[in-house]
């Protein structure tokens, strides 16, 4: 089991501030995100932007503002757990929290702060009627194991990166691989481009450019797919796999059923210090709410440091915060 | 103030009409959500999520998607001939009358 003083919920820029300004109070943080990266929003969506709105940097990268924020978290040595998504979430006798991981790893703190923004990143699932009945019997949205799909026939579908690396990569795994693609042209890395045309060229796989797969078929386990091609209409393909690659969306998932007070997809807090209606636990960031409230970096950073204030009285009740500026006591690790 | 008369159907197969006004550098994913219909445009319109696509029913004449628009396209589902993102088309005044349609968005 993970002991922290507080566990931070999602490691976008509002988590990773919060291990800094709890660190100035002494508390150790722990954070869980569903990515596999710290970063939350400006990692998965926008690395390569500039933002023009961070107090005294006329322009930063998103990707950049990720990378200082990790070193400023640094000295206070926050740990992860990344890749997993925050599943469960119980009180113990003595008034601890538990959080659990959808892979079974277990949390323990006094303090819990929700900075989970528009919600934990999961894959995107095309919207043909019948494809949660092949979810796990054929329909996987990501690969966790390729040795799963050894001799199998699989059919991809994306045009992106990870598509094609997938696709490249079963090439020598599985006995047959189709990746099926909307158009001619691919947005992924050239090279990779380049290489999937040539196995295609060599029939190791198969490239089915300006098609999309339209529907699923199969007797409790998938069997085939539909796939409409722009010239050759309607083609049905038998196989063992389906692993459709579209990116990444935030849900807000899990979270919803911890008995917050939730509207419209945010949790309503208190801006005193951002505590929900459940005393010790948190939310700040996107992922909250309250009149007035923008969505905004610099706001989540604001929230995460009032938080850290009432979070060390709530942990701390018989002794007083200290206020003093990082100019006045400089930044003492752990 | 100039605006445009839009049609939109929205996931349900409900018909919608939405004012526009064209002089406030609007796009059409701003003009659909403001006028309360169910468009995430989870990146805030920067050609980076998808979430805006739309199918687009009448003939009337866009601008060429950008390689960015086609990229992220990619992404979507169900992509047809007629699909745009609708935060990569401003709101103009010979849009009077275009009628639209929320492409289904999986879960
Ligand atoms: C394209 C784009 C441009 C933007 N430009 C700007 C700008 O210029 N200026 C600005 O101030 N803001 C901008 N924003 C908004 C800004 O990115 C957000 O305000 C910011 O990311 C919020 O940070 P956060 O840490 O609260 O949440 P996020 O960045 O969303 O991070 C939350 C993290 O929590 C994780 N998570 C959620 N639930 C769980 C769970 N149950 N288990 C595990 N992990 C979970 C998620 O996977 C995610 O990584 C922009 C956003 C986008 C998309
Ligand atoms: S709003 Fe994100 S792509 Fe249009």
């Amino acid at each position: 089991m993970i002991k922290t003083d507080i566990l931070i919920i999602g490691a976008g820029p509002t988590g990773l501030f919060t291990v800094f300004e709890a660190g100035l109070l002494r508390l150790r943080c722990h954070l869980i995100d569903s990515l596999p990266q710290a970063g939350g929003q400006l990692a998965e969506i926008y690395p390569k932007k500039p933002i023009y709105d961070i107090p005294g940097m006329p322009s930063v990268l998103a990707g950049d503002l990720v990378d200082g924020l990790m070193k400023q978290a640094a000295p206070f040595k926050p740990g992860f757990t990344l890749g997993e998504r925050a599943e469960t979430l119980e009180k113990t006798e003595e008034g601890h929290f538990l959080v659990t991981t959808n892979k079974g790893t277990v949390h323990s703190a006094p303090v819990v702060a929700i900075a989970g923004g528009l919600g934990s990143f999961e894959p995107r699932k095309p919207p043909l009627v019948n494809i949660a009945d092949f979810e796990d019997k054929g329909v996987s949205y990501m690969i966790k194991d390729p040795e799963d799909y050894r001799n199998k026939r699989v059919v991809i579908a994306g045009g992106g990166d990870s598509a094609l690396d997938w696709t490249i990569y079963l090439a020598d795994v599985a006995s047959e691989v189709t990746l099926v693609h909307r158009r001619e042209g691919f947005r992924a890395a050239v090279d990779s481009v380049e290489k999937a045309r040539a196995l295609d060229k060599e029939g190791k796989i198969r490239l089915l450019t300006s098609a999309q797969v339209t529907g699923l078929s199969g007797n409790g386990r998938l069997q085939s797919v539909l796939i409409n091609h722009k010239k050759k209409g309607g083609i049905e393909l038998e196989t063992d796999f389906f692993i459709p690659l579209f990116g990444l969306i935030p849900k807000l998932g899990p979270i919803a059923d911890w008995g917050l007070d939730i509207k419209d997809n945010a949790i309503r807090v208190d801006t005193f210090d951002y505590s929900t209606n459940v005393p010790g636990i948190y939310a700040i960031g996107d992922i909250n709410t309250y009149p007035g409230k923008l969505k905004l970096i610099l706001c989540g950073f604001h929230e995460a440091t009032l938080m850290c204030q009432s979070a060390y009285k709530s942990i701390n009740p018989d002794k007083k915060v200290s206020f003093k500026y990082t100019t006045v006591s400089g930044i003492e690790g752990f | 103030m100039d605006s445009v008369k839009i049609k939109a159907i929205d996931r349900e197969g409900v018909e919608h009409t939405i004012e526009a006004p064209v002089d406030m550098n609007l796009n059409l994913m701003e003009a659909l959500k403001g006028s309360g219909l169910d468009v995430k445009a989870t990146c805030g319109g920067m050609a980076l999520c998808s979430t805006c696509h739309v199918y687009i029913l009448t003939s009337h004449n866009l601008p060429e998607p950008s390689d960015d628009e086609e990229d992220m396209l990619d992404s979507a589902f169900l992509v047809e001939d007629n699909s745009r993102l609708g935060c990569q088309l401003r709101i103009e005044s010979d849009m009077d009358g275009m009628v639209v349609q929320l492409a289904p968005d999986g879960d």
